[in-house]
């Protein structure tokens, strides 16, 4: 087993145990998109826990702030915080809110939550660090609901323009959004090609398999002079039997029992 | 108000190599001098102003100081969310240019009339809102939006508007300035409204009624002592703004006056009503209906004096 599968399980077990204590949503989009953040945090991303404000490091933006559950439960897993600190997820006065605020906690580039918005921040960090004549990338995780708004492809349309081979999107392309399946409320398909056509170069694997995943990040920028965007099939719910597929997971939270075998699905 | 925007831009620009300008796709004639002379820091973004918003946004993220630029419709209600959230929520040093205050474009249909963004900016937590009322304002505002940490919204008429000021006054971040001292009530204008009002003060003073004429770039954060010293020295308080009653200029005053002056006091708005003006028209056609014309303005200070007719004695 690689060290990011390993890394990948314990996320898993933390979001389950996070979104159960604090009976929080979007467990199932935080669950497809583990395998991601585990494979960005542990072998892709030039970051430093001690110093999060580190001027050269690379940017990753967590645009599909919903599933912030997965970026805490990563950057714990990674030692930008306690894992003691997960414990306060949605409690009363604590910094971990149900979507990323900047700075709450160390490690979160930006605030998120509103879905379309932060692949426009990456493109106004990819432009910085090239006019200061830096070498980090901005990687931007985005869902596949929210390429649904128009903003994600003005931004998308800019990037090319601005030949920005120093930014990274990542589809968590789960294929189930806010209140149906992607195909079914605004289909994405030709998705791949849509990415191409705006200027983009594009690859496309399964977002589960930690091979195939490093593969496509470690090769960045896919193409110089042009913006990378990495379609990643993923599956809702991932890891856990009952969850995956099921787009109830979208709102739902694990009671003690689901918990409990969610976790004996994922080896104690 | 443009000419004395680009060029406080240009020499904001030569002193600080974090200032970044970008547009969406409007500037003909205006910001030509500014992509020429700083090509790395200028960005025409086309005509996706939510994109530049969320862009900036992401400049500033960088240590950046990027100025945003569109017809004040646009640039405010087109990507009213990601100024909200990825500006205001952030507290960015983002500062966003909205040409055509009130009617300034008021024969391009009320898409163009910039009639409420004040009330909408004025609700946003962080966000400074500034309306200059003359190019020298406008030259004033500029030097403080660089300083200020955080968002400055700031609403430019067109071209061509005179200096009233006659001399340079101080105005930080949060403060007005009298431009003339009168005893009988207080006109406080702000943005272009500032030209009429001026004159309105000027006339009635001709008439025997002694106005003082307060200029108040800033909506937000409100001038709070000075309105409540014309309260208290006055009795009497006029605004005058180029925007809807709802939210803006007046709405502000009224709640100083509400909350802070226990007084008794006269206070009107002259201000646009509740409406997008059905009306086709220019500027001065438009004032002349809604009683923002020279003549509007001292009508309405009549009355709150309780002068009837046009000539008045003090009462």
């Amino acid at each position: 087993m690689r060290t990011s599968e390993h890394k990948a399980r314990n996320i898993r077990k933390s979001i389950l145990q996070m979104v159960s204590r604090a009976k929080a949503a979007h467990v199932g989009g935080a669950l497809s998109v583990a395998d991601l953040l585990a494979v960005l945090y542990f072998d892709v991303l030039k970051i430093d826990p001690a110093q999060p404000h580190w001027e050269d490091r690379d940017r990753l933006i967590f645009s599909k702030g919903h599933a912030v559950a997965a970026l805490y439960a990563t950057l714990a897993e990674r030692g930008f915080v306690s894992k003691e600190t997960l414990a306060n997820y949605y409690a009363n006065g604590s910094k971990l809110g149900g979507h990323p605020v900047m700075d709450s906690v160390p490690g979160i580039e930006c605030s998120t939550g509103s879905l379309g918005h932060g692949l426009a921040m990456g493109v106004g960090m990819a432009i910085a660090g090239r006019n200061d004549g830096k070498s980090h990338r901005v990687f931007v995780i985005v869902s596949d609901g929210e390429c649904d708004e128009g903003s994600t492809w003005e931004a998308a349309m800019f990037a090319s323009q601005m030949k920005l081979d120093n930014l990274v999107v990542v589809v968590d392309y789960n294929r189930w959004q806010g209140f149906g399946k992607t195909d079914e409320v605004v289909n994405l398909e030709p998705f791949r090609e849509k990415w191409q056509s705006f200027g983009w170069e594009t690859r496309e694997i399964n977002g589960h398999d930690h091979g195939e995943i490093f593969q496509a990040l470690s090769g960045v920028p896919f193409r110089r002079g042009k913006p990378s965007a990495l379609i990643a099939h993923t599956t809702k719910g991932k890891g856990v039997s009952f969850m995956e597929g099921r787009f109830e997971w979208h709102y739902l939270s694990p009671n003690e029992q689901q918990l409990k075998n969610a976790l004996l699905e994922l080896g104690e | 108000m443009r000419t004395a925007f680009v060029k406080s831009m240009i020499a904001l620009a030569r002193e600080d190599e974090r200032i970044y300008l970008l547009t969406g796709d409007l500037g003909y004639s205006v910001l030509e001098e500014f992509r020429d002379a700083f090509k790395n820091r200028f960005y025409n973004v086309g005509v996706a102003e939510a994109n530049m918003a969320g862009v900036a946004a992401g400049l500033a993220l960088s240590g950046k100081i990027p100025y945003i630029y569109s017809i004040a419709t646009f640039v405010v209600m087109r990507c009213l969310e990601q100024i909200r959230n990825d500006i205001c929520y952030q507290n960015l040093n983002v500062k966003i240019i909205g040409v055509g205050a009130g009617l300034s474009y008021s024969l391009y249909g009320a898409s163009h009339q910039s009639i409420d963004d004040v009330g909408v900016m004025r609700s946003l937590p962080n966000l400074v809102v500034a309306c200059p009322g003359d190019p020298l304002e406008t030259e004033l505002v500029m030097q403080e939006s660089r300083r200020h940490q955080g968002p400055v919204y700031i609403r430019l008429a067109t071209k061509g508007e005179p200096v009233i000021h006659t001399s340079r006054p101080e105005l930080p971040v949060g403060r007005g300035a009298v431009l003339r001292e009168g005893k009988d009530l207080t006109l406080i204008a702000t943005g272009n409204m500032l030209e009429n009002a001026q004159l309105a003060a000027r006339e009635l003073e001709a008439q025997g009624l002694s106005v003082r004429l307060i200029s108040m770039p800033y909506v937000k954060p409100l001038d709070r002592d000075l309105i409540r010293k014309a309260v208290k020295e006055t009795g009497r308080v006029v605004s005058v703004e180029e925007h809807c009653a709802t939210g803006g200029l007046g709405s502000a005053i009224a709640e100083v006056i509400a909350e802070e002056c226990p007084a008794r006091v006269v206070f009107k708005r002259i201000a646009l009503p509740d409406k997008f003006p059905p009306e086709v028209g220019g500027r001065a056609y438009l004032r002349e209906i809604y009683g923002l014309s020279v003549s509007g303005i001292m009508k309405t200070i009549n009355e709150a004096c309780g002068i009837k007719g046009k000539r008045g004695v003090k009462p």
